[in-house]
């Protein structure tokens, strides 16, 4: 079982509370838990990564295992502890502001 | 007794208020999508329940909400959790492609940029949406960079009218202060074939063929701030609006400049007359009277805020050119708030009702078409859109 936060604006789009837990078929990359993620909750299509290029948000960033993997390629490998849902897959809005 | 629903976008949140026909008291609901910008919301003229919302991040781009009562409730279309085999794709309400394919589409070429340079399209946000006047499922959408899109499913896929972006002028369309927005869209309610559309900075268009082929209607605009004053296009557009009545008679706000065109956008010509400034965004039309027309006139395009910080509507009874100061009920000093292009609306009661909002969350209502004026709400975010419902 994956675990995925996600930020407060994207939680209330999608209408969950605290973590979303998804299952993964196969390799779990950011591509995978992404599409499963956006399987699940079609309203979240288009807020983490464009829809024709699949490309990530300026402004969307992904972290797990105190690790920034934004720009990691998508199909890499997650890190075992994602995989194995000892720790979350994290997405986060860039800090903007003062 | 009739009521009215007053929908307002701001730079946070929608905001819904509603009173009787009296207009008085008001009921304050929201805010909904709180966080969020909400450029435009409008509900369908053939179904006044169904609402239609606009709602942007920079962080989490576009998404559109639909609502079937009202906006008590709203939905992401074809944003269902669990779809069923089959079904048309979820999750597309918010996908605004420019449309490239040979049937229907043109080469997606490249528009002009700030500094003269050519620049590739890109899709923003989506500033305007503009219901159907017969069928609640039919919306267009207004978006940046400017282009024009429709659903016939209630929002839950988009197709762009391409001819407006490939008819030619496309590359020499640049985008004004706030972005190359498609911001103002008029469906003509005695001919469904004839759409009239405004960009800012690339001008007015219309089409008579229900949106396969556009024209530029710019003749008569005048502005010193491009290369040649009187081009065909190229002018900061900054709203249009007609009565129902009489939908020939266009009335604009230009960056400088109020205009009136008698042949539907063919020719236009100056009516600023006495305003102690022509600089504005809004501009909107009496529901009983069609030549009795209302401006915010604003100090200037570097001073975004009234003139001798005294906020004023001013309304002409003639169509233009004579103009008086509305201002009971109105801060007549130390006001320095904007009025921005998409937030102004009339209500069709008997004595008409005139609403604005400004940059300082204030939304002010008239009930008698403009001779008083009294804040609905104070302290809104800043309000992007105003939008009003006269309901049964």
């Amino acid at each position: 079982m994956i675990r995925v936060v996600l930020p407060q604006h994207l939680r209330t789009l999608a209408r969950v509370e605290g973590e979303v837990q998804l299952n993964v078929e196969g390799a779990v990359t950011q591509r995978s838990v992404l599409d499963a993620l956006e399987a699940r909750y079609p309203m979240l299509c288009g807020t983490m990564r464009d829809h024709l290029t699949q490309k990530r948000r300026p402004f969307v960033r992904f972290f797990a295992c105190q690790e920034d993997l934004s720009h990691e390629p998508p199909d890499s490998p997650l890190p075992d502890a994602v995989a194995t849902g000892a720790e979350p897959f994290l997405v986060v809005g860039a800090i903007a502001g003062g | 007794m009739s009521k009215v629903r007053v929908l307002v976008g701001t730079r946070k949140g929608a905001f819904i208020l509603t009173s009787d026909g009296k207009r008085k008291q008001w009921e304050v609901s929201g805010p909904y999508f709180a966080g969020w910008e909400i450029y435009h919301l409008k509900g369908s003229p053939a179904d006044p329940n169904r609402l239609y919302a606009s709602q942007t991040s920079g962080w989490f781009g576009q998404i559109l909400q639909r609502s079937n009562d009202g906006g008590k409730t709203w939905e992401t279309p074809g944003g269902e959790r669990v779809p069923k085999p089959g079904e048309m794709p979820a999750g597309q309400s918010n996908k605004f492609v420019y449309d490239t394919s040979p049937e229907t589409g043109k080469p997606l070429t490249t528009h002009q940029f700030y500094d003269g340079t050519q620049h590739p399209w890109e899709f923003k946000r989506v500033w305007h949406l503009e219901p159907s006047l017969t069928d609640p499922d039919t919306v267009y959408a207004g978006v940046e960079d400017a282009a024009i899109f429709r659903t016939t499913d209630g929002a839950k896929t988009w197709h762009e009218l391409a001819g407006l972006r490939g008819h030619g002028t496309g590359p020499k369309w640049q985008p004004g202060a706030g972005g190359l927005g498609l911001h103002t869209i008029l469906l003509d309610p005695s001919n469904p074939n004839r759409i009239y559309i405004a960009i800012s900075a690339a001008g007015a268009f219309r089409t008579d063929d229900a949106g396969k082929t556009w024209k530029p209607i710019n003749q008569g605009l005048r502005s010193q701030y491009i290369p040649d004053p009187k081009a065909e296009i190229g002018h900061c557009v900054h709203r249009i609006a007609l009565h129902p009545s009489r939908p020939n008679v266009l009335f604009m706000q230009k960056h400088w400049d109020v205009m009136r065109s008698d042949n539907a956008g063919d020719l236009w010509q100056e009516v600023s007359g006495n305003l102690p400034t022509d600089f504005g965004f809004v501009i909107d039309v009496h529901a009983h009277e069609p030549d009795t027309i209302f401006v915010v006139p604003i100090k200037s395009d570097s001073e975004h805020f009234p003139l001798e910080g005294k906020l004023r509507v001013y309304r002409s009874r003639t169509g233009g050119n004579e103009w008086e100061a509305l201002t009971k009920g109105l801060p007549q000093s130390h006001c320095y708030v904007n009025v921005l292009r998409e937030a102004m609306a009339v209500d069709s009661l008997d004595s008409c009702g005139v609403y604005f909002g400004t940059t300082g969350g204030q939304v002010y209502a008239s009930a008698d078409a403009g001779d008083n004026w009294a804040p609905i709400v104070r302290d809104l975010p800043a309000v992007l859109s105003v939008e009003v419902q006269t309901l049964p």
